[in-house]
């Protein structure tokens, strides 16, 4: 950076050293308060998975709880709520990885619309619901949805339903209804992504095709799709190491008594049994199990990607 | 853009507009699919938004009968009830303060600190860059956070919504990208004129920036806008209260605010003209509006915010 002060005379250049030093200290000592903040506010946490390996109880100091080893991560195995936890959790990742293609499709048509303002449009209005949060995606579902929502409302106007439907309230569907609301806030903003890297391939190859004669959809199965294929790939094995991750605020939001038992997965889990039950020790162990295997996951694919494609996702 | 010597016709085909192409049966078709796959795309996300609005402004006991596309009737009814009802008034300030003063403070936190990482003089730059940055792969989970936020004394504390998000690493990468491909030497004639580390960074770095700066802040805003979690598990205080949990808490009649008005309604002191649905609308109109109308002006923003993510990623 400095390349003008090679060229100096020696005096001159120690001056600036020492000038240097001092600039050096005054940098360092406005960046402390924000290595603290760093610190206090994501490491610090970190010390928090001691309570993992002892009985604790809120009020009494830790060094007055029992020690107790590995006994919280023992339990896990025998505790019988984990594998359904477990499965809801895998179930619903696996559901939205299988949706995965649908915002690169999306990307396509609308990289296929040739009007401009409603190329525009549509990006404006599919993105909108990436904004908002859980909670208004459930009051605007419940809207939707509940037996005297819209829904239901225009079924029975138009004699299509006899007795409303509660969606929101259905044990059998629900996994389908949760991961239709994820895909409806996400489509639009997973989907920009794409476009950048549609609207980033060389025209010529388009230009080329269409000489030879290439239609539309030609173009889109040997141009785009394989175009983009290495953005969806690392989107893919991202999504795959946060296989545990399945997200906590849309759970605990849509979350009610018909369908809690298929909707609680590992965040919620940990969560209900830290402030719910009041175990914090074993909610410590397993909150800790999950974010321990996620990183090692994370870790993986980024090996597996790096050793296959070249290179890493992180 | 290159320059080929290419035949009359085939210049001619290359400059015509795009629009103007030939039209043959199959694309038609595929046109038509996909107009029609997005208009109702559309259809499906803007509906909902629209069915909260012409609800909210509905006479409330003739929506009950049913709304599909118009307004039933109209009253302004629900909004003068819902901005009389007790500590909405203190969440909406609340929520614009967090949404204000946490953004100050991310763009702030995250702006300087870029700004010295840049700096080849801070000794153990790169260490301390990692330092903040690995930040964003790990995460205690959720009691260790919560016994540390507690233990801090943020519990029912209005920082707990501003200070643990004032520096992310992922804006931190954005902003030092960003100053790195600013010429140099507007910060070396202002480091002549004798100006410090901080007047330069005040004085040029930041007003430079501002297109990243601003990019962050919209981010940051509709984050603090939107949060609540923080709200919902450490703050009892009803005088905190975010817009975002007094609408959940209505939404799932356990607040003392919906049981009020459902009381209140029951025993006939809100005279019979107003449901706990339109309420509720009403709410999810007053949380979800802001966003709506803003988020149009600064959709630009977002999407370059995450090109340059993805560039960078």
């Amino acid at each position: 950076m400095d390349m003008t002060s090679t060229g100096a005379a020696g005096p001159k250049r120690r001056l600036k050293s020492v000038h240097r030093r001092k600039d050096g200290y005054k940098l360092l000592l406005a960046a402390l308060p924000f290595v603290a903040i760093a610190f206090a506010f994501s490491y610090v946490p970190l010390f928090g998975w001691i309570y993992a390996f002892f009985n604790y109880h809120p009020g009494i100091p830790l060094a007055k709880t029992e020690f107790v080893g590995l006994a919280h991560f023992k339990d896990m195995f025998s505790d019988a709520r984990m594998g359904p936890v477990l499965v809801n959790t895998l179930a619903l990742s696996a559901l939205s990885i299988l949706t995965a293609p649908i915002p690169m499709l999306f990307a396509i048509m609308v990289s296929e619309v040739r009007s401009g303002w409603f190329k525009r449009l549509v990006q404006t209005v599919s993105t909108l619901p990436h904004y908002i949060s859980w909670i208004i995606v459930y009051a605007l579902a419940f809207s939707m949805f509940s037996t005297e929502g819209a829904v239901n409302t225009m079924l029975i106007k138009t004699g299509l339903g006899g007795t409303p439907v509660d969606v929101l309230g259905n044990y059998d569907r629900v996994w389908t209804v949760q991961t239709l609301l994820l895909l409806w806030k996400s489509v639009g903003w997973s989907a920009i992504i794409y476009l950048a890297a549609i609207v980033s391939i060389d025209g010529e190859q388009y230009d080329a095709a269409k000489v030879d004669g290439a239609g539309r959809r030609r173009t889109i199965w040997h141009i785009t799709l394989p175009s983009i294929m290495p953005t969806f790939i690392v989107l893919l094995l991202l999504s795959i190491s946060n296989l545990l991750s399945a997200g906590f605020e849309q759970y605990l939001v849509f979350s009610n008594v018909m369908v809690a038992d298929r909707i609680e997965v590992l965040d919620l889990y940990v969560y209900r049994l830290g402030l719910v039950t009041g175990d914090y020790s074993y909610s410590t162990a397993v909150g800790m199990f999950k974010s321990v295997i996620s990183i090692a996951m994370l870790f993986t694919v980024n090996l597996l990607s790096k050793k296959f494609r070249g290179q890493g996702i992180v | 853009m290159n320059t080929h010597t290419a035949s009359r016709p085939a210049a001619a085909e290359k400059t015509a507009p795009r629009r103007k192409r030939r039209i043959d049966g199959k694309d038609l078709i595929f046109n038509a699919i996909n107009y029609i796959v997005l208009s109702l795309l559309i259809v499906v996300t803007i509906y909902p938004f629209y069915y909260i609005f012409i609800y909210s402004i509905s006479d409330s006991i003739e929506a009950q009968k049913g709304v599909t596309f118009w307004p039933a009737g109209f009253s302004l009814e629900a909004y003068r009830t819902t901005a009389s009802l007790p500590g909405i008034i203190d969440a909406a300030v609340v929520t614009l303060s967090r949404t204000v003063i946490g953004t100050v403070i991310t763009v702030f936190c995250c702006a300087f600190f870029a700004y010295l990482i840049t700096k080849e003089e801070l000794p153990f730059r790169k260490t301390i860059y990692r330092f903040v940055l690995i930040t964003m792969y790990f995460n205690a989970g959720f009691i260790p956070w919560y016994l540390t936020m507690k233990t801090y004394g943020l519990q029912n504390n209005f920082l707990l919504y501003v200070l643990p998000s004032a520096l992310v690493g992922f804006n931190v990468i954005l902003i030092k990208t960003f100053i790195e491909q600013l010429p140099a030497s507007l910060e070396e004639s202002a480091k002549i004129d004798g100006a410090g580390y901080f007047r330069i960074f005040a004085s040029v770095i930041f007003p430079l920036s501002m297109p990243i700066i601003a990019t962050i802040a919209v981010f940051a805003a509709v984050g603090q806008w939107n949060t609540w979690f923080d709200n919902y598990f450490l703050v009892e205080n009803p005088k905190l209260q975010t817009l975002q949990l007094v609408l959940y808490n209505f939404l799932n009649q356990s607040s003392n605010l919906s049981n009020m008005t459902t009381e209140q309604l029951n025993r006939g002191d809100l005279v019979r003209t107003l449901t706990p649905q339109s309420i509720r609308m009403t709410i999810t109109m007053l949380v979800t509006l802001p966003i709506v109308l803003v988020y149009p002006l600064l959709q630009r923003y977002f999407v370059k915010g995450i090109m340059m993510g993805a560039v960078k990623g």
